[in-house]
């Protein structure tokens, strides 16, 4: 069991604590750490209708199924009525009655027939009880009510002596008891009406049916377990066609283990936006939005790809009947009744009105404890809403959200907003939420188109992008939106827009185009330009060359020429030759 | 034990058969207590006062015989169980009141010749 509360844990580690027996009733076990007390009494105690017989009787059939043959001791039906009552609940008592394990007991008493005179005993109903202890070796014994024998019987300090008595051998045999008592007037002190709780002192648990909003809901609260710690709140619980089921579902703690695996929502687009590989495994998901935003469309997309994979997925309608469910999701390319009949798929559809919350919750946590899902949807859970307060609403989420993360499920509800609240949900439930999608109708230019973005997503990389949702018959695509001069555009408004940019597109990629060949043209002059202003040059070039050779030429032969003539002049007779630098 | 209780059925035989109504009386005992054993003193002597000779009384050990227990409905000890004549009357306890066990058998004094068959 690891949904041991703290308490129980301490309890069963204490060593001198005392000996439990499960009692085989489902989620009692887990609010008393262990079951009934070993060899002791139970008092159960509770109005008419409130359960006590069933409990009881489950108590008994279980132990047989826990290889512990039980008694049943009836003061109020016979034989054949319990046999029938507990038979709805699937316990067949004739059977077991064959093959041994249990016995019954129908002591009658007529008060109209008896007679006192003098004193008794009630050897008589210690005969009979050993007896049928010993016909079938009897480790459990039921005693369903035994204060029939203050109607019956009007010696009452006989009478309570002998009951205690009885009390005292059954603790003797060794025996764990269960011993139903009607519950005591309302504003008395006393537990029952006829104080029994003074006899049974072990443990001393309490059924109550209270009515709110004309649902009735179901509760037992141990009042009492003498030597060990238990559960002190009333635990809702639900008797329906498998027998009692309680939910021990205030956990205080927040120890559920976490999941790194990853899982699709089914849509590719969206898993995209969640870091490219969807939600994370035993997280709880929440999608928002107004009417017909197409909530329920993610939430059956989620569905169809935990089906896809072979796990098995359960949806809770509050609103659609299954078939409803199934034909809208067909419209959107999802075949339900598939998975349905293959079944991964559970639809359930339930009226928020039809019981109280805390019996819609057991309910819940009954169905999913049978099917084992791996993925669990609520849809929506905003119509709790009409049976029960914000804060009891809220309440009964906690522990339906935390149970999910426990067993390892994802869970993803809906809600429906209404357009004032908006990211705002009237229970409050934004704090249990690991990733919260919000689904959004923008009505622009006349029509109104689907938007949906991530309020937050926890330990994930997450698109902060709104997109725009787009439902066809082939599914679910988020599509970019566009951002004009007005703000986001969609639906019409954004094809066109599409259009306008492509035209747009088009004519600046001719603009480049024609400047391009422009340019090229103008590289070309230019090149012409300098391949004409080269071959200028190198003519240029080469005729100054030659001016430049001929006048180098020239100055030689003057040179030469000046040489010869002051060689002349030497010869001539002038010494200083200045002459000829003159010249 | 000052009087013996037989802890198997013992059958007082009808000392005369005058063609009057029968009773059949049964005395449910758990072994041989004191109260037990006044029940049966006392269920004798009321019988022989007013229904001498018309009567049986078969007393039951339910410590041998817990079977039968269930039977007449016992749950005190010690049961009278008037068998017959019907209805069924139990009366409980070691039968000390004679008066309630007169009224609760419906019994008629004997002296008086004719009884009324309420």
């Amino acid at each position: 069991m690891t949904g041991l509360t703290g308490e129980a844990a301490r309890s069963t580690g204490a060593p001198p604590s005392i000996e439990k027996t499960p009692s085989g009733i489902s989620g009692f076990d887990q609010i008393t750490g262990g079951g009934l007390p070993k060899g002791r009494a139970t008092l159960i105690c509770g109005g008419p209708g409130s359960g006590k017989t069933i409990f009881a009787a489950e108590f008994l059939v279980r132990g047989t199924e826990l290889g512990e043959p039980g008694v049943f001791v009836t003061f109020e039906e016979s034989v054949l009525d319990l046999t029938r009552n507990v038979g709805g609940l699937g316990f067949d008592l004739n059977r077991l009655r064959a093959e041994g394990k249990l016995a019954i007991d129908y002591v009658h008493l007529d008060p109209s027939e008896i007679e006192e005179a003098g004193g008794y005993s009630l050897d008589g109903l210690f005969v009979r009880l050993k007896h049928a202890i010993e016909a079938v070796g009897a480790k459990r014994i039921a005693i369903d009510t035994l204060e029939v024998l203050f109607g019956g019987l009007k010696d009452q300090a006989v009478l309570r002596a002998e009951i205690q008595r009885l009390f005292r051998w059954l603790k003797e045999t060794g025996l764990t008891a269960v011993v139903t008592a009607e519950a005591g007037e309302a504003g008395e002190l006393r537990l029952t009406r006829q104080g029994l709780e003074e006899y049974v002192s072990d443990c001393v648990v309490q059924l109550r049916q209270s009515v709110s909003d004309q649902a009735a809901t179901r509760y037992l609260r141990v009042i009492k377990y003498r030597g060990s710690s238990h559960g002190t709140n009333e635990y809702p619980f639900l008797i329906d066609e498998t027998g009692f089921s309680v939910v021990p579902a205030t956990s205080l703690q927040l120890d559920y283990p976490v999941s790194l695996e990853r899982v699709s929502t089914g849509i590719p687009s969206l898993d995209n936006m969640l870091g490219g590989e969807g939600f994370f495994r035993t997280s709880t998901i929440l999608v928002s939005g107004s009417a017909g935003t197409g909530k329920s469309i993610i939430a059956a997309n989620l569905a169809n790809a935990t089906c896809a994979r072979g796990e098995r997925c359960m949806v809770f309608a509050f609103e659609e009947s299954p078939a409803q469910i199934e034909r809208n999701m067909r419209s959107v390319g999802l075949d339900l009744a598939t998975w349905q009949a293959r079944g991964l798929l559970q639809l359930r559809a339930t009226r928020p009105s039809f019981y109280g919350l805390e019996m819609h919750l057991v309910a819940m946590h009954k169905a999913i404890a049978a099917f084992s899902p791996r993925t669990v949807i609520l849809d929506p859970i905003s119509s709790f809403m009409s049976a029960g307060t914000a804060h009891q609403v809220k309440a009964m989420l906690v522990r339906l959200f935390d149970w999910l993360k426990m067993q390892g499920v994802t869970g993803l509800v809906t809600y429906l907003t209404n357009s004032v609240t908006r990211e705002e949900t009237d229970v409050g439930i934004s704090s249990l939420i690991d990733t919260w999608i919000e689904v959004r109708d923008l009505e622009v230019a006349g029509e109104r188109n689907r938007t949906l973005y991530l309020l937050k997503s926890r330990g994930m990389r997450h698109s902060n992008q709104v997109r725009e949702m787009l439902i066809s018959e082939k599914g679910v695509t988020l599509a970019d939106v566009y951002f004009g001069h007005d703000g986001v555009l969609l639906g019409s408004a954004k094809a066109a827009e599409e259009r306008k940019r492509a035209r747009d597109e088009r004519r600046a990629e001719d603009e480049i185009a024609r400047k391009e060949r422009l340019l090229e043209l103008k590289r070309d002059i230019i090149e012409a330009q300098i391949a004409a202003l080269r071959a200028q040059y190198a003519a240029e070039e080469d005729e100054t060359r030659r001016i430049i050779q001929d006048t180098r030429r020239s100055h030689e032969a003057q040179r030469t020429d000046r040489q010869s003539m002051a060689q002349v002049r030497t010869e001539l007779g002038s010494p200083l030759g200045n002459g000829a630098g003159r010249s | 034990m000052a009087t013996p209780v037989r802890t198997k059925a013992v059958r007082l035989e009808p000392t005369s058969t005058d063609g009057e109504e029968r009773w059949n009386l049964r005395l449910y005992v758990a072994g041989e207590t004191p109260k037990c054993v006044q029940a049966f003193e006392h269920l004798k002597r009321i019988c022989e006062e007013h229904l001498q000779g018309r009567y049986t009384i078969e007393v039951i050990d339910l410590l041998k015989n817990p079977t039968l227990a269930s039977g007449d409905q016992i749950i005190a000890i010690p049961t009278l169980v008037r068998q017959l004549p019907p209805p069924v009357k139990k009366i409980i306890g070691d039968l000390t009141n004679t008066e309630r066990v007169v009224v609760g058998l419906n019994l008629t004094p004997i002296t008086k010749a004719k009884r009324t068959n309420k």
